[in-house]
Protein backbone atom coordinates (compact mmCIF):
# COMPACT_ATOMS: atom_id res chain seq x y z
CA UNK A 1 0.00 0.00 0.00
CA UNK A 2 2.73 2.49 0.90
CA UNK A 3 4.39 1.96 -2.46
CA UNK A 4 1.18 2.87 -4.30
CA UNK A 5 0.64 5.95 -2.14
CA UNK A 6 4.22 7.09 -2.82
CA UNK A 7 3.62 6.73 -6.54
CA UNK A 8 0.43 8.76 -6.20
CA UNK A 9 2.34 11.50 -4.40
CA UNK A 10 5.06 11.49 -7.04
CA UNK A 11 2.35 11.90 -9.70
CA UNK A 12 0.92 14.76 -7.67
CA UNK A 13 4.33 16.40 -7.68
CA UNK A 14 4.90 15.88 -11.39
CA UNK A 15 1.48 17.39 -12.12
CA UNK A 16 2.81 20.69 -10.75
CA UNK A 17 5.76 20.57 -13.15
CA UNK A 18 3.52 19.71 -16.07
CA UNK A 19 1.05 22.48 -15.29
CA UNK A 20 3.84 25.05 -15.13
CA UNK A 21 5.05 24.00 -18.58
CA UNK A 22 1.73 23.47 -20.33
CA UNK A 23 0.55 26.13 -22.75
CA UNK A 24 -2.51 24.39 -24.19
CA UNK A 25 -5.52 24.80 -21.95
CA UNK A 26 -6.60 21.26 -22.83
CA UNK A 27 -3.41 19.93 -21.26
CA UNK A 28 -3.75 22.20 -18.23
CA UNK A 29 -7.25 20.90 -17.58
CA UNK A 30 -6.19 17.28 -18.11
CA UNK A 31 -3.33 17.71 -15.63
CA UNK A 32 -5.66 19.24 -13.07
CA UNK A 33 -8.18 16.42 -13.55
CA UNK A 34 -5.44 13.83 -12.99
CA UNK A 35 -4.31 15.69 -9.93
CA UNK A 36 -7.89 15.80 -8.63
CA UNK A 37 -8.17 12.05 -9.12
CA UNK A 38 -4.96 11.49 -7.19
CA UNK A 39 -6.22 13.80 -4.43
CA UNK A 40 -9.40 11.77 -4.19
CA UNK A 41 -7.70 8.39 -4.16
CA UNK A 42 -4.78 9.16 -1.87
CA UNK A 43 -6.68 9.06 1.47
CA UNK A 44 -8.00 5.59 0.62
CA UNK A 45 -4.48 4.22 0.41
CA UNK A 46 -3.24 5.68 3.66
CA UNK A 47 -6.39 5.12 5.71
CA UNK A 48 -6.07 2.52 8.43
CA UNK A 49 -9.24 0.56 7.75
CA UNK A 50 -9.11 -1.78 10.73
CA UNK A 51 -8.61 0.97 13.28
CA UNK A 52 -11.79 2.96 12.62
CA UNK A 53 -15.47 2.24 12.96
CA UNK A 54 -17.62 1.19 10.06
CA UNK A 55 -19.26 4.62 9.87
CA UNK A 56 -15.96 6.47 9.59
CA UNK A 57 -14.85 4.09 6.88
CA UNK A 58 -18.04 4.66 4.93
CA UNK A 59 -17.53 8.42 5.30
CA UNK A 60 -14.04 8.05 3.87
CA UNK A 61 -15.32 6.19 0.84
CA UNK A 62 -18.16 8.64 0.32
CA UNK A 63 -15.81 11.61 0.53
CA UNK A 64 -13.37 9.96 -1.89
CA UNK A 65 -16.17 9.30 -4.38
CA UNK A 66 -17.48 12.84 -4.07
CA UNK A 67 -14.04 14.38 -4.49
CA UNK A 68 -13.38 12.12 -7.45
CA UNK A 69 -16.67 13.10 -9.04
CA UNK A 70 -16.28 16.83 -8.49
CA UNK A 71 -12.54 17.34 -8.93
CA UNK A 72 -11.81 14.53 -11.34
CA UNK A 73 -14.78 14.89 -13.69
CA UNK A 74 -17.32 17.64 -13.04
CA UNK A 75 -15.08 20.69 -12.72
CA UNK A 76 -12.71 19.66 -15.55
CA UNK A 77 -15.77 19.08 -17.76
CA UNK A 78 -17.04 22.53 -16.82
CA UNK A 79 -13.67 24.07 -17.63
CA UNK A 80 -13.55 22.27 -20.97
CA UNK A 81 -16.98 23.67 -21.75
CA UNK A 82 -15.87 27.16 -20.74
CA UNK A 83 -12.82 26.74 -22.95
CA UNK A 84 -14.96 25.86 -25.95
CA UNK A 85 -17.45 28.65 -25.30
CA UNK A 86 -14.77 31.28 -24.86
CA UNK A 87 -12.94 29.83 -27.88
CA UNK A 88 -9.51 29.92 -26.31
CA UNK A 89 -7.12 27.08 -26.86
CA UNK A 90 -3.86 28.23 -25.37
CA UNK A 91 -2.35 30.81 -23.09
CA UNK A 92 -0.50 32.91 -25.63
CA UNK A 93 1.48 35.47 -23.68
CA UNK A 94 2.01 34.34 -20.11
CA UNK A 95 3.47 36.96 -17.79
CA UNK A 96 6.18 34.46 -16.81
CA UNK A 97 7.54 32.25 -19.59
CA UNK A 98 7.20 28.48 -19.42
CA UNK A 99 10.84 27.49 -18.79
CA UNK A 100 11.04 30.08 -16.02
CA UNK A 101 7.79 28.72 -14.56
CA UNK A 102 9.25 25.22 -14.49
CA UNK A 103 12.38 26.47 -12.75
CA UNK A 104 10.24 28.33 -10.24
CA UNK A 105 8.33 25.13 -9.45
CA UNK A 106 11.68 23.47 -8.77
CA UNK A 107 12.46 26.36 -6.46
CA UNK A 108 9.09 25.90 -4.72
CA UNK A 109 9.90 22.21 -4.35
CA UNK A 110 13.25 23.04 -2.81
CA UNK A 111 11.60 25.44 -0.39
CA UNK A 112 8.77 23.07 0.50
CA UNK A 113 11.11 20.14 1.15
CA UNK A 114 13.42 22.25 3.27
CA UNK A 115 10.49 23.62 5.23
CA UNK A 116 9.02 20.19 5.87
CA UNK A 117 12.34 18.70 6.89
CA UNK A 118 13.00 21.52 9.31
CA UNK A 119 9.50 21.72 10.73
CA UNK A 120 7.85 18.33 10.39
CA UNK A 121 4.11 19.02 10.41
CA UNK A 122 2.70 15.66 9.43
CA UNK A 123 1.83 13.23 12.23
CA UNK A 124 3.90 10.06 12.52
CA UNK A 125 2.98 7.35 10.09
CA UNK A 126 2.21 9.56 7.11
CA UNK A 127 4.54 9.59 4.18
CA UNK A 128 7.29 12.23 4.34
CA UNK A 129 6.37 13.17 0.80
CA UNK A 130 2.79 14.11 1.54
CA UNK A 131 3.20 17.52 3.19
CA UNK A 132 5.83 18.84 0.73
CA UNK A 133 3.77 17.65 -2.26
CA UNK A 134 0.74 19.47 -0.91
CA UNK A 135 2.77 22.64 -0.29
CA UNK A 136 4.22 22.53 -3.80
CA UNK A 137 0.73 22.25 -5.28
CA UNK A 138 -0.41 25.20 -3.16
CA UNK A 139 2.55 27.36 -4.25
CA UNK A 140 2.19 26.32 -7.89
CA UNK A 141 -1.54 27.03 -7.91
CA UNK A 142 -1.00 30.51 -6.48
CA UNK A 143 1.81 31.11 -8.92
CA UNK A 144 -0.38 30.12 -11.89
CA UNK A 145 -3.06 32.52 -10.68
CA UNK A 146 -0.66 35.47 -10.72
CA UNK A 147 1.48 34.47 -13.70
CA UNK A 148 -1.18 33.78 -16.33
CA UNK A 149 -3.53 36.21 -17.97
CA UNK A 150 -6.52 34.20 -19.09
CA UNK A 151 -9.35 33.93 -16.58
CA UNK A 152 -9.73 30.25 -17.34
CA UNK A 153 -6.07 29.49 -16.57
CA UNK A 154 -6.44 31.39 -13.34
CA UNK A 155 -9.38 29.24 -12.31
CA UNK A 156 -7.33 26.16 -13.17
CA UNK A 157 -4.63 27.55 -10.88
CA UNK A 158 -7.22 27.99 -8.14
CA UNK A 159 -8.42 24.41 -8.54
CA UNK A 160 -4.82 23.22 -8.37
CA UNK A 161 -4.26 25.24 -5.21
CA UNK A 162 -7.37 23.75 -3.61
CA UNK A 163 -6.21 20.24 -4.49
CA UNK A 164 -3.06 20.99 -2.55
CA UNK A 165 -5.08 22.07 0.46
CA UNK A 166 -7.22 18.92 0.28
CA UNK A 167 -4.12 16.74 0.18
CA UNK A 168 -2.68 18.65 3.09
CA UNK A 169 -5.87 17.98 5.03
CA UNK A 170 -5.78 14.33 4.09
CA UNK A 171 -2.23 13.85 5.33
CA UNK A 172 -2.95 15.69 8.59
CA UNK A 173 -5.63 13.13 9.52
CA UNK A 174 -7.78 15.81 11.09
CA UNK A 175 -10.45 15.14 13.63
CA UNK A 176 -13.81 15.77 11.94
CA UNK A 177 -11.78 15.67 8.71
CA UNK A 178 -14.89 14.62 6.85
CA UNK A 179 -16.76 17.82 7.67
CA UNK A 180 -13.80 20.06 6.91
CA UNK A 181 -13.05 18.45 3.60
CA UNK A 182 -16.66 18.41 2.63
CA UNK A 183 -16.82 22.16 3.30
CA UNK A 184 -13.72 22.79 1.21
CA UNK A 185 -15.16 20.72 -1.61
CA UNK A 186 -18.37 22.71 -1.65
CA UNK A 187 -16.41 25.94 -1.56
CA UNK A 188 -14.26 24.96 -4.51
CA UNK A 189 -17.23 23.72 -6.47
CA UNK A 190 -19.13 26.97 -6.06
CA UNK A 191 -16.09 29.14 -6.82
CA UNK A 192 -15.04 27.32 -9.95
CA UNK A 193 -18.65 27.22 -11.05
CA UNK A 194 -18.96 30.97 -10.64
CA UNK A 195 -15.65 31.51 -12.42
CA UNK A 196 -16.82 29.31 -15.27
CA UNK A 197 -19.93 31.41 -15.67
CA UNK A 198 -17.88 34.59 -15.39
CA UNK A 199 -15.69 33.35 -18.21
CA UNK A 200 -18.77 32.92 -20.43
CA UNK A 201 -19.85 36.45 -19.74
CA UNK A 202 -16.43 38.05 -20.05
CA UNK A 203 -15.83 36.33 -23.36
CA UNK A 204 -19.24 37.43 -24.64
CA UNK A 205 -18.62 41.05 -23.69
CA UNK A 206 -15.01 41.48 -24.72
CA UNK A 207 -14.34 38.60 -27.14
CA UNK A 208 -11.33 37.56 -25.08
CA UNK A 209 -10.75 36.52 -21.50
CA UNK A 210 -7.54 38.28 -20.60
CA UNK A 211 -8.09 39.37 -17.02
CA UNK A 212 -5.54 42.18 -17.35
CA UNK A 213 -7.80 43.98 -19.81
CA UNK A 214 -10.36 44.51 -17.09
CA UNK A 215 -8.77 47.89 -16.34
CA UNK A 216 -10.45 49.12 -19.50
CA UNK A 217 -13.67 49.09 -17.51
CA UNK A 218 -12.98 52.51 -15.95
CA UNK A 219 -15.69 55.11 -16.61
CA UNK A 220 -13.90 58.35 -15.76
CA UNK A 221 -11.07 58.49 -18.28
CA UNK A 222 -10.55 57.34 -21.82
CA UNK A 223 -8.60 54.16 -21.30
CA UNK A 224 -6.67 54.28 -24.59
CA UNK A 225 -5.17 57.69 -23.82
CA UNK A 226 -4.25 56.61 -20.35
CA UNK A 227 -2.41 53.64 -21.84
CA UNK A 228 -0.47 55.92 -24.18
CA UNK A 229 0.71 58.25 -21.46
CA UNK A 230 1.80 55.28 -19.40
CA UNK A 231 4.02 54.16 -22.24
CA UNK B 1 37.98 -10.60 -9.75
CA UNK B 2 39.80 -11.80 -12.84
CA UNK B 3 36.56 -12.72 -14.51
CA UNK B 4 35.24 -9.21 -13.85
CA UNK B 5 38.16 -7.45 -15.46
CA UNK B 6 37.89 -9.75 -18.48
CA UNK B 7 34.17 -8.97 -18.72
CA UNK B 8 34.97 -5.27 -18.47
CA UNK B 9 37.35 -5.61 -21.41
CA UNK B 10 34.71 -7.50 -23.36
CA UNK B 11 32.24 -4.71 -22.58
CA UNK B 12 34.59 -2.09 -24.03
CA UNK B 13 35.37 -4.10 -27.14
CA UNK B 14 31.70 -4.90 -27.60
CA UNK B 15 30.86 -1.20 -27.54
CA UNK B 16 33.58 -0.45 -30.09
CA UNK B 17 32.41 -3.20 -32.41
CA UNK B 18 28.66 -3.13 -32.00
CA UNK B 19 27.91 0.60 -31.68
CA UNK B 20 27.21 1.24 -35.40
CA UNK B 21 24.35 -1.23 -35.12
CA UNK B 22 22.32 1.23 -33.00
CA UNK B 23 21.41 3.69 -35.79
CA UNK B 24 20.64 0.63 -37.91
CA UNK B 25 18.15 -0.64 -35.33
CA UNK B 26 16.57 2.81 -35.02
CA UNK B 27 16.12 3.01 -38.79
CA UNK B 28 14.71 -0.51 -38.90
CA UNK B 29 12.13 0.36 -36.22
CA UNK B 30 11.19 3.51 -38.07
CA UNK B 31 10.85 1.52 -41.29
CA UNK B 32 8.64 -0.98 -39.47
CA UNK B 33 6.34 1.81 -38.29
CA UNK B 34 6.21 3.29 -41.78
CA UNK B 35 5.41 -0.11 -43.29
CA UNK B 36 8.66 -0.24 -45.26
CA UNK B 37 11.32 -2.91 -45.34
CA UNK B 38 14.08 -0.41 -44.58
CA UNK B 39 17.85 -0.68 -44.93
CA UNK B 40 19.77 -3.48 -43.27
CA UNK B 41 20.60 -3.16 -39.58
CA UNK B 42 24.28 -3.18 -40.61
CA UNK B 43 23.90 -0.34 -43.10
CA UNK B 44 26.11 2.04 -41.10
CA UNK B 45 28.97 -0.50 -41.23
CA UNK B 46 28.74 -0.54 -45.04
CA UNK B 47 28.56 3.25 -45.13
CA UNK B 48 31.56 3.66 -42.85
CA UNK B 49 33.61 1.11 -44.82
CA UNK B 50 32.69 2.84 -48.07
CA UNK B 51 33.57 6.26 -46.65
CA UNK B 52 36.88 5.07 -45.19
CA UNK B 53 38.03 4.06 -48.68
CA UNK B 54 37.46 7.59 -49.97
CA UNK B 55 39.57 10.69 -49.65
CA UNK B 56 38.21 13.76 -47.85
CA UNK B 57 37.54 16.87 -49.89
CA UNK B 58 38.27 20.06 -48.00
CA UNK B 59 37.07 23.57 -48.57
CA UNK B 60 39.85 26.04 -49.38
CA UNK B 61 38.88 28.25 -46.46
CA UNK B 62 39.07 25.39 -43.96
CA UNK B 63 42.12 25.28 -41.73
CA UNK B 64 43.65 22.93 -39.20
CA UNK B 65 40.66 22.87 -36.85
CA UNK B 66 38.48 21.37 -39.55
CA UNK B 67 41.02 18.56 -39.96
CA UNK B 68 41.40 17.65 -36.31
CA UNK B 69 37.69 17.92 -35.39
CA UNK B 70 36.62 14.41 -36.52
CA UNK B 71 39.58 12.73 -34.84
CA UNK B 72 38.93 14.62 -31.59
CA UNK B 73 35.32 13.53 -31.62
CA UNK B 74 36.45 9.92 -31.97
CA UNK B 75 39.21 10.13 -29.35
CA UNK B 76 37.03 11.81 -26.74
CA UNK B 77 34.31 9.21 -27.32
CA UNK B 78 36.78 6.36 -26.83
CA UNK B 79 38.14 7.99 -23.67
CA UNK B 80 34.60 8.38 -22.34
CA UNK B 81 34.02 4.72 -23.10
CA UNK B 82 37.00 3.45 -21.15
CA UNK B 83 35.98 5.47 -18.10
CA UNK B 84 32.72 3.53 -17.88
CA UNK B 85 32.29 0.57 -15.53
CA UNK B 86 31.17 -2.47 -17.49
CA UNK B 87 29.81 -5.65 -15.94
CA UNK B 88 29.87 -4.14 -12.46
CA UNK B 89 33.62 -3.58 -12.57
CA UNK B 90 34.86 -0.03 -12.19
CA UNK B 91 37.18 1.07 -14.95
CA UNK B 92 40.90 0.59 -14.13
CA UNK B 93 41.27 4.27 -15.08
CA UNK B 94 38.48 5.41 -12.78
CA UNK B 95 39.06 7.79 -9.89
CA UNK B 96 36.88 9.83 -7.55
CA UNK B 97 35.44 12.65 -9.63
CA UNK B 98 35.87 10.96 -12.99
CA UNK B 99 32.25 11.83 -13.75
CA UNK B 100 33.44 15.39 -14.43
CA UNK B 101 36.14 14.17 -16.75
CA UNK B 102 33.50 12.05 -18.48
CA UNK B 103 31.18 15.02 -18.91
CA UNK B 104 33.85 17.42 -20.13
CA UNK B 105 35.44 14.95 -22.51
CA UNK B 106 32.05 15.05 -24.18
CA UNK B 107 32.24 18.84 -23.98
CA UNK B 108 35.71 18.89 -25.56
CA UNK B 109 34.55 16.72 -28.43
CA UNK B 110 31.64 19.05 -28.98
CA UNK B 111 33.70 22.24 -28.81
CA UNK B 112 36.08 20.96 -31.47
CA UNK B 113 33.21 19.76 -33.68
CA UNK B 114 31.69 23.23 -33.36
CA UNK B 115 35.02 24.93 -34.10
CA UNK B 116 35.54 22.63 -37.08
CA UNK B 117 32.11 23.54 -38.36
CA UNK B 118 32.81 27.27 -37.99
CA UNK B 119 36.17 26.77 -39.68
CA UNK B 120 34.57 25.88 -43.00
CA UNK B 121 33.43 29.47 -43.35
CA UNK B 122 29.90 28.45 -44.22
CA UNK B 123 27.30 30.52 -42.40
CA UNK B 124 24.98 27.55 -42.55
CA UNK B 125 27.29 25.47 -40.39
CA UNK B 126 27.72 28.34 -37.99
CA UNK B 127 23.98 28.26 -37.52
CA UNK B 128 24.04 24.55 -36.70
CA UNK B 129 26.96 25.15 -34.32
CA UNK B 130 25.08 27.88 -32.50
CA UNK B 131 22.07 25.62 -31.97
CA UNK B 132 24.24 22.74 -30.84
CA UNK B 133 25.83 24.95 -28.18
CA UNK B 134 22.53 26.35 -26.99
CA UNK B 135 21.09 22.91 -26.33
CA UNK B 136 24.36 21.52 -25.00
CA UNK B 137 24.32 24.02 -22.14
CA UNK B 138 20.93 22.79 -21.05
CA UNK B 139 21.75 19.08 -21.39
CA UNK B 140 24.89 19.57 -19.36
CA UNK B 141 22.69 20.96 -16.59
CA UNK B 142 20.41 17.94 -16.79
CA UNK B 143 23.33 15.52 -16.80
CA UNK B 144 24.90 17.19 -13.78
CA UNK B 145 21.56 17.13 -11.94
CA UNK B 146 21.21 13.40 -12.65
CA UNK B 147 24.81 12.86 -11.59
CA UNK B 148 24.19 14.90 -8.45
CA UNK B 149 21.20 12.76 -7.53
CA UNK B 150 23.27 9.61 -8.11
CA UNK B 151 26.08 10.99 -5.95
CA UNK B 152 23.60 11.72 -3.20
CA UNK B 153 22.15 8.23 -3.50
CA UNK B 154 25.42 6.33 -3.56
CA UNK B 155 27.72 8.69 -1.65
CA UNK B 156 30.30 8.03 -4.30
CA UNK B 157 32.01 10.39 -6.72
CA UNK B 158 33.32 7.95 -9.28
CA UNK B 159 31.44 6.49 -12.21
CA UNK B 160 32.23 2.99 -10.95
CA UNK B 161 30.56 3.61 -7.60
CA UNK B 162 27.69 5.69 -8.92
CA UNK B 163 26.45 3.55 -11.74
CA UNK B 164 26.54 0.06 -10.33
CA UNK B 165 24.95 0.70 -7.02
CA UNK B 166 21.35 -0.47 -7.11
CA UNK B 167 20.70 -3.97 -5.86
CA UNK B 168 17.56 -5.97 -6.47
CA UNK B 169 16.20 -5.15 -3.03
CA UNK B 170 16.65 -1.40 -3.52
CA UNK B 171 13.89 -1.01 -6.08
CA UNK B 172 11.21 -0.71 -3.47
CA UNK B 173 13.03 2.16 -1.81
CA UNK B 174 14.47 3.99 -4.80
CA UNK B 175 11.97 2.96 -7.49
CA UNK B 176 10.32 6.33 -8.07
CA UNK B 177 13.61 8.19 -7.98
CA UNK B 178 15.15 5.83 -10.52
CA UNK B 179 12.20 6.29 -12.85
CA UNK B 180 12.56 10.09 -12.69
CA UNK B 181 16.32 9.90 -13.21
CA UNK B 182 15.95 7.43 -16.07
CA UNK B 183 13.50 9.74 -17.87
CA UNK B 184 15.79 12.76 -17.36
CA UNK B 185 18.79 10.76 -18.59
CA UNK B 186 16.86 9.55 -21.61
CA UNK B 187 16.19 13.16 -22.58
CA UNK B 188 19.95 13.74 -22.35
CA UNK B 189 20.50 10.76 -24.66
CA UNK B 190 17.96 12.05 -27.17
CA UNK B 191 19.49 15.53 -27.20
CA UNK B 192 23.15 14.52 -27.20
CA UNK B 193 22.62 11.97 -29.95
CA UNK B 194 20.64 14.50 -32.01
CA UNK B 195 17.47 12.47 -32.22
CA UNK B 196 13.83 13.55 -32.35
CA UNK B 197 12.10 15.46 -30.80
CA UNK B 198 15.10 17.80 -30.49
CA UNK B 199 16.92 17.33 -33.77
CA UNK B 200 15.82 15.41 -36.82
CA UNK B 201 18.71 13.32 -38.18
CA UNK B 202 16.94 12.66 -41.49
CA UNK B 203 16.09 16.17 -42.47
CA UNK B 204 17.99 18.27 -44.95
CA UNK B 205 16.00 21.42 -44.48
CA UNK B 206 18.25 24.20 -43.31
CA UNK B 207 15.75 25.50 -40.79
CA UNK B 208 15.65 22.29 -38.80
CA UNK B 209 19.13 20.82 -38.85
CA UNK B 210 21.56 20.87 -35.95
CA UNK B 211 24.14 18.10 -36.04
CA UNK B 212 23.73 17.43 -39.76
CA UNK B 213 24.27 21.12 -40.47
CA UNK B 214 27.61 21.07 -38.66
CA UNK B 215 29.07 18.15 -40.57
CA UNK B 216 27.75 19.12 -43.98
CA UNK B 217 31.21 19.93 -45.34
CA UNK B 218 32.88 16.79 -44.03
CA UNK B 219 33.41 14.04 -46.53
CA UNK B 220 35.26 10.80 -47.15
CA UNK B 221 37.10 9.14 -44.28
CA UNK B 222 36.48 12.14 -42.02
CA UNK B 223 32.72 11.76 -42.39
CA UNK B 224 33.09 8.03 -41.68
CA UNK B 225 34.94 8.82 -38.45
CA UNK B 226 32.25 11.32 -37.42
CA UNK B 227 29.48 8.79 -38.04
CA UNK B 228 31.33 6.15 -36.04
CA UNK B 229 32.03 8.56 -33.15
CA UNK B 230 28.37 9.58 -33.05
CA UNK B 231 27.17 5.98 -32.83
CA UNK B 232 29.78 5.26 -30.16
CA UNK B 233 28.53 8.22 -28.17
CA UNK B 234 25.00 6.88 -28.37
CA UNK B 235 26.19 3.49 -27.09
CA UNK B 236 28.04 5.18 -24.22
CA UNK B 237 25.10 7.28 -23.10
CA UNK B 238 22.65 4.41 -23.36
CA UNK B 239 25.10 2.31 -21.34
CA UNK B 240 25.12 4.95 -18.61
CA UNK B 241 21.36 4.76 -18.55
CA UNK B 242 21.42 0.95 -18.45
CA UNK B 243 24.01 0.83 -15.66
CA UNK B 244 22.00 3.33 -13.68
CA UNK B 245 18.83 1.27 -13.59
CA UNK B 246 20.09 -2.32 -13.65
CA UNK B 247 20.79 -4.16 -10.39
CA UNK B 248 24.51 -4.77 -9.92
CA UNK B 249 24.30 -7.84 -7.71
CA UNK B 250 24.40 -10.31 -10.58
CA UNK B 251 26.93 -12.56 -12.16
CA UNK B 252 29.25 -10.35 -14.30
CA UNK B 253 28.49 -12.35 -17.44
CA UNK B 254 24.74 -12.00 -17.01
CA UNK B 255 25.12 -8.34 -16.03
CA UNK B 256 27.07 -7.52 -19.18
CA UNK B 257 24.49 -9.37 -21.24
CA UNK B 258 21.58 -7.48 -19.67
CA UNK B 259 23.44 -4.19 -20.12
CA UNK B 260 23.88 -4.92 -23.81
CA UNK B 261 20.25 -5.93 -24.18
CA UNK B 262 19.14 -2.77 -22.38
CA UNK B 263 21.24 -0.64 -24.72
CA UNK B 264 19.70 -2.38 -27.73
CA UNK B 265 16.26 -1.96 -26.22
CA UNK B 266 17.06 1.74 -25.70
CA UNK B 267 17.69 2.10 -29.43
CA UNK B 268 14.35 0.40 -30.17
CA UNK B 269 12.73 2.90 -27.78
CA UNK B 270 14.41 5.81 -29.58
CA UNK B 271 13.15 4.43 -32.89
CA UNK B 272 9.62 4.18 -31.50
CA UNK B 273 9.74 7.73 -30.16
CA UNK B 274 11.00 8.98 -33.52
CA UNK B 275 8.17 7.20 -35.27
CA UNK B 276 5.38 8.60 -33.15
CA UNK B 277 6.49 12.16 -32.34
CA UNK B 278 7.19 15.25 -34.36
CA UNK B 279 10.17 17.50 -33.82
CA UNK B 280 9.59 20.34 -31.37
CA UNK B 281 9.74 23.94 -32.43
CA UNK B 282 13.11 25.41 -31.54
CA UNK B 283 11.56 27.67 -28.95
CA UNK B 284 10.03 24.70 -27.24
CA UNK B 285 13.23 22.65 -26.96
CA UNK B 286 14.70 24.64 -24.04
CA UNK B 287 11.45 24.09 -22.17
CA UNK B 288 11.70 20.35 -22.80
CA UNK B 289 15.28 20.31 -21.51
CA UNK B 290 14.55 22.52 -18.52
CA UNK B 291 11.65 20.16 -17.71
CA UNK B 292 14.02 17.20 -17.66
CA UNK B 293 16.42 19.11 -15.41
CA UNK B 294 13.48 19.82 -13.12
CA UNK B 295 12.71 16.09 -13.01
CA UNK B 296 16.26 15.34 -11.93
CA UNK B 297 16.10 18.04 -9.26
CA UNK B 298 12.80 16.72 -7.93
CA UNK B 299 14.40 13.28 -7.76
CA UNK B 300 17.24 14.81 -5.78
CA UNK B 301 14.84 16.42 -3.29
CA UNK B 302 12.88 13.19 -2.88
CA UNK B 303 16.13 11.37 -2.29
CA UNK B 304 17.35 13.72 0.39
CA UNK B 305 13.98 13.42 2.09
CA UNK B 306 14.12 9.64 1.97
CA UNK B 307 17.61 9.66 3.41
CA UNK B 308 16.63 11.97 6.23
CA UNK B 309 13.71 9.69 6.96
CA UNK B 310 15.94 6.62 6.82
CA UNK B 311 18.61 8.09 9.07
Amino acid sequence: MTFISEILLALFLLAALRLAGASRLKHCIAVTACQGTVTALYPLFVHNWAEFSHDTNMQMILLALLTLGVKGFLLPALLVRAMHTAQVKRELEPLVSYPVSILLVVLFACGAFTLCVKYPVAPAGTSVLAAPSALIAIFTGLFIIVARKKAITQSIGFLFFENGITLFGACMKLEYGFLVEFGILLDVFVLVFVMGIAVFHISREFEHIDADRLHLLGDTMEPAKQGETAK
Amino acid sequence: MNLQIIMWGIGVIEALVLSPVLPGIINKVKAFFAGRKGPSVFQLYYDIIKLMKKRAVRSTTAGALFTIAPMTALITSVLMLILLPFAGKASPLGFAGDILLFLYLGGLGRVLTVCGAMDTGSSFEGMGASRECQFAILTEGTFMAVAGALMLMTRSFSLGGMLNFITTSDYNRYGIILVLLAVAMFVVVLTECCRLPVDDPDTHLELTMIHEAMILDNSGDELGIIHYAASLKMWILLSVEAMMILPADMNPVILLLTETLTVLFGSILIGTIESVTARYRFLKVPQFLVGSTALAFIAMFLLSLLQIQGA
